[in-house]
């Protein structure tokens, strides 16, 4: 058996301290270390976007970032994305707009959209289209996910 | 005008609204439990050795060294599966079916596809499994194979089956051949209707092997306990399938085997072959643990089951009015390795959109060194029409008419025979065409240069088939819904807000389960278009069972006869006494006292679908100097029947629509001249992502299919069959050129330009 | 579809009450089609028969009126 790494790191606002082989990707970390499986794997090879987190501000494919680049990061996954009092107002919207059919690659989308209202709330339709072209939808037609990220847009 | 129209007639009170799927905190949360997100107590993870050759004699295959590495539990070969314990005399008839099912899940003598599982190993995680794949020696002896659906066909190909013969519609071929079947239909006089013709067209297509591109991998997990019992979790469009399948394979009976649907994400035709079921099984067998196995990617595109590449040749024959008096076509699809394309489904569905009085239609069934295709949405439906509806829109050009007029005065309508034989019922294609000719979009100009305007339609003949569900009163007057329809895109709102309309009770009050398959009766997969309709009409069923008995007890409690009560939207009341009167919710509360709950059930195998038909439009730009199509205007046009949640029935035309965007414009998979994949991964299989769409504008025609109480009919599938054709249709239109090969590249558009002498392209 | 064993017709008119009739009436006029119609007693897996339009779930023990019309077509699978 490979050799396990201590790592340090922030999660969803939450210290946490763990133990990983320096082989695994964040994205196993997550979800077979820590057993988050809300962020999903479709491609293993940064090119769906499914395993999109947040991590030190910045959307990043967690297949693509090493479980021990964590250490000492601040990383946001869907588990955090809704809080106690209610769901994000983005997960709202894509409920109400219908946005998700089967579901595995919405995840990766509210973060990559939360990402980009974080940093620009009132993003029109191209930067919308922009921001998310590197997530992967194959149910919608993406028509309906705009719609609901442009909803929120407007809204702030 | 609003990109998202319904015309609707009839109007209910849930059904038609557009609430919050049941599921749906779930999925925007990652609370949602998929297929991979199984995490057993002690499970090991497995992986799959796979060919590298995409024809090839396995002449022996050593596991030893695998088998001593540490952390490896088991692994196995095909020597595992029962198969290698049957002889051919046992088997009898079932020799080959059973050959060729177990072979696909684990090749026994020769691998016939890249890709093709050699073995397998249940390790403490899926690094070790991995590093000890490597260690498994396979001696290989090459062998020629066979890639093209027309080379297959060619006397003297290389043969894939050494035995396979030609089922020529029920006679079998003395000779070995690729081609598996020939199907052929017609009617009326073709060479008469030639004959008649002032204008007769012939034209040659191809279509390009594409996937379903669900963005979940295949998965499976399995524990075989020691008292014989298996139990299977995975992710799949048909829990019974699976059962069936496996209980094949492993030649168990199917009480034996308990599945469990997990949420599924996505599927498109593609989730219904079982390909990791039973070889988990089959490992956890010996490891005495449960394992899971989950598919990379790569894996998926290279032996999960695409999309069959095709060829076509279409003749019609037009009268100067543009009524069409012949047609006739031949369509070669690729099986990949094993028989079952949908080249009857391409023969059935080709000239679906119209009233044929002269026609005949052939189709090949042909194997390859390929992977077995799998449906794919209206499977064999979207090449056809790509072929047909582009030489019409030829016809159409040379003739000077309008495209939407001449399908018009050539639609099939009901009382329509169609070229298998059926008599069409209502059905709504004159309605969407009308809807399409009339819509903002087809009547706005199109304007600048480079562009181009295309029509086309589309048919899928829609499923019934078998469905079960079961429902239970609870005393505080909520339902719980159990069904084993699994939900893909939404359909946990659709068939509850059917149970809300038909008991008049809130949608919020129904409670949907997809529940295993010990826990509810046989239920077909979810596909075909067919479980709003089919799992509906199951739930409605189930819940007039429930009404009846609600009724019985009010009767009970009444000390009444049951002529004498009445159950109207959700109100139980006396007939002459106006005094005596529940609500749904009161005479719940009083069921605990008066006899305990009330459960309703069904079990229904409806037939009555209601055919689906859809008319697309796009406008498109295409650069002259790089011959990169970019669409600029989308609407789709279609026929639901009833839309139970209009959202979602958008969110399927839309998904359609854009995955027919992706056929037509990209989507291919590369082949080297051996037939191994030279592109499977996402960065190289190229999507439509959303930087090359518009919004996709919707116009849902309601005609009320007579086969159910609230007109619904299916409406996953027709919405992916015009895009190829009616983009071809545009690319005309900008450039001049006539695209008869899919995917319309760059490239392809360029070389077109140049073919005409034309480097511009337009 | 299967014209060659009937000579070319496509249409026949039979009496029978049930599709299992049906097809011993076929078989009577044309030897050899219920092979490719029927296994193991039952319709083969790749076909339905539909009777006035509507496919028939019954299969060989589905009645037939005195004026239905039977069809023998394709069963056609798939899904999204």
């Amino acid at each position: 058996m490979a050799d396990v790494t201590q790592v340090k790191t922030t999660i969803n606002g939450e210290e946490v301290n763990l133990l990983c082989e320096p082989r695994q990707s964040l994205l196993e970390v997550l979800r077979d270390v820590l057993g988050m499986t809300g962020t999903k794997e479709g491609c293993n090879d940064g090119n769906c976007g499914a395993c999109t987190v947040i991590l030190d501000g910045r959307i990043v494919d967690s297949c693509l970032v090493l479980g021990v680049e964590a250490e000492g990061k601040n990383i946001t996954t869907i588990e955090g994305m809704a809080s106690p009092e209610g769901l994000h107002p983005l997960q709202q919207s894509f409920l109400e707009n219908a946005s998700l059919q089967c579901g595995i690659c919405t995840p990766g989308f509210l973060l990559a959209s939360k990402s980009l209202l974080d940093q620009e709330p009132d993003a029109d339709e191209g930067r919308i289209r922009h921001w998310l072209a590197g997530n992967l939808c194959r149910c919608t037609g993406y028509d309906k996910i705009v719609r609901a990220v442009l909803q929120v847009s407007k809204a702030k | 005008m609003t990109s998202n129209q319904v015309l609707s007639e009839v109007e209910f009170n849930v059904v038609g609204k557009r609430p919050i799927r049941p599921d749906g905190v779930d999925k925007v949360t990652g609370r949602a439990q998929y297929g991979a997100d199984t995490n057993m107590t002690g499970a090991l993870q497995a992986k799959v050795l796979r060919s590298p050759y995409p024809h090839a004699r396995i002449k022996s295959i050593d596991v030893s060294k695998a088998e001593a590495f540490p952390g490896v539990k088991a692994v196995i070969t095909a020597k595992d599966l029962p198969f290698a314990a049957l002889s051919k005399e046992e088997l009898g008839d079932g020799y080959t079916a059973l050959k060729y099912a177990s072979d696909h899940m684990m090749a026994s003598d020769k691998v016939l596809f890249k890709g093709h599982p050699i073995a397998a190993i249940a390790a403490v995680n899926a690094h070790v499994a991995e590093s000890a794949m490597a260690l498994i020696q396979v001696d290989y002896e090459e062998l020629e194979s066979v890639v093209d659906v027309r080379e297959a066909m060619k006397d003297g190909a290389p043969l894939v089956h050494e035995d396979l013969r030609t089922n020529d519609m029920g006679q079998i071929s003395d000779k070995p051949s690729n081609i598996a079947a020939h199907m052929s239909y017609s009617t009326g006089d073709i060479d008469k209707g030639f004959a008649e013709a002032d204008l007769v067209m012939e034209r040659e297509y191809t279509t390009a092997t594409v996937h379903q591109g669900y963005i979940e991998p295949h998965n499976s997990t399995a524990f075989w306990n020691t008292d014989g019992q298996l139990n299977i979790w995975t992710s799949t469009q048909g829990s019974f399938a699976v059962r069936a399948a496996v209980a094949n394979v492993l030649r168990l009976p199917v009480s034996k085997i308990k599945v469990t649907p997990m949420e599924i994400g996505g599927g498109f035709g593609g989730k219904i072959t079982a390909y990791l079921d039973a070889i988990t099984a089959v490992l956890s067998k010996k490891a005495g643990v449960p394992v899971r196995t989950l598919m990379t990617r790569s894996e998926v595109f290279e032996a999960s089951g695409p999309a069959p590449a095709s060829w076509m040749r279409v003749k019609i024959g037009v009268k100067n009015n543009g009524k069409m008096t012949a047609v006739e076509t031949d369509i070669a699809m690729d099986a990949g390795a094993y028989p079952g394309s949908p080249a009857m489904q391409a023969i059935v569905c080709a000239f679906a959109c119209y009233d044929v009085t002269n026609g005949k239609v052939d189709g090949y069934d042909v194997v390859v060194n390929k992977p077995k295709t799998a449906a794919y949405r209206a499977p064999g439906s979207p090449q056809a029409a790509f072929g047909v509806e582009s030489l019409i829109d030829e016809i159409c050009g040379e003739l000077k008419l309008d495209p939407i007029e001449f399908r018009l005065l050539n639609a099939a309508k009901e009382g329509t025979r169609r070229i298998e034989g059926l008599v069409a019922k209502r059905i709504g294609l004159v309605e969407c065409l009308e809807a399409a000719r009339d819509h903002d979009h087809y009547k706005s100009k199109l304007s600048g240069e480079n562009t181009g305007r295309g029509v086309a339609c589309g048919y899928w003949p829609n499923r019934g088939f078998q469905s079960s569900v079961v429902m239970t009163v609870h005393f505080d007057g909520t339902v719980s819904l159990l069904m084993g329809s699994v939900d893909i895109g939404g359909t946990r709102a659709s068939i509850a807000q059917q149970t809300a309309e038909t008991l008049g009770i809130a949608y919020e009050d129904v409670k949907p389960t997809i529940v295993d398959t010990d826990s509810i009766g046989y239920t077909f997969i979810t596909g075909g278009s067919r479980t709003s309709f089919a799992t509906g009409l199951a739930a409605i069923t189930a819940a007039d069972d429930v009404k009846e008995q609600m009724i019985t007890r009010a009767a009970k409690i009444w000390d009444t006869s049951e002529d004498d009560i009445e159950y109207v939207n959700g109100t139980v009341s006396h007939k002459s006494d106006e005094e005596l009167k529940f609500s749904f919710k009161d005479l719940a509360r009083q069921l605990a006292t008066t006899g305990g709950t009330i459960s309703g059930r069904s079990n229904i195998d409806p037939t009555g679908e209601g055919n689906g038909y859809a008319v697309h439009l796009v406008d498109l730009k295409v650069d002259p100097e790089t011959g990169k199509t970019d669409v600029t205007r989308y609407t789709a046009v279609q026929d639901a029947g009833k839309a139970v949640h209009p959202g979602y029935v958008e969110g399927q035309m839309q998904g359609g629509a854009v995955q027919g965007i992706g056929w037509a414009l990209n989507e291919e998979y590369f082949f080297d001249p051996t037939g191994k994949m030279l592109n499977p991964t996402f960065l190289d299989y190229r999507m439509p992502t959303t930087l090359d769409l518009p919004m996709i504008d919707t116009v849902i025609v309601e005609v009320a299919n007579p086969g159910h109480p609230y007109g619904v009919r299916g409406v996953g599938e027709p919405a992916i069959v015009p895009p190829m054709a009616a983009i071809g249709n545009a690319i005309h239109g900008a450039t001049g050129h006539r695209m008869r090969s899919l995917p319309m590249t760059p490239g392809k558009i360029l070389e077109a330009g140049w073919e005409n002498g034309n480097s511009s392209g337009g | 579809m299967l014209q060659s064993l009937t000579g070319g017709a496509r249409q026949i008119d039979c009496d029978a009450k049930n599709i299992r009739q049906v097809i011993e009436r076929l078989d009577e006029l044309y030897p050899g089609i219920r092979d490719r119609l029927v296994e193991d007693g039952e319709l083969r897996e790749n076909l339905a028969v539909a009777i006035d339009g509507d496919i028939a779930i019954m299969g060989m023990l589905e009645k037939v009126g005195a004026n239905s019309e039977v069809h023998f077509v394709p069963a056609i699978g798939g899904g999204s």
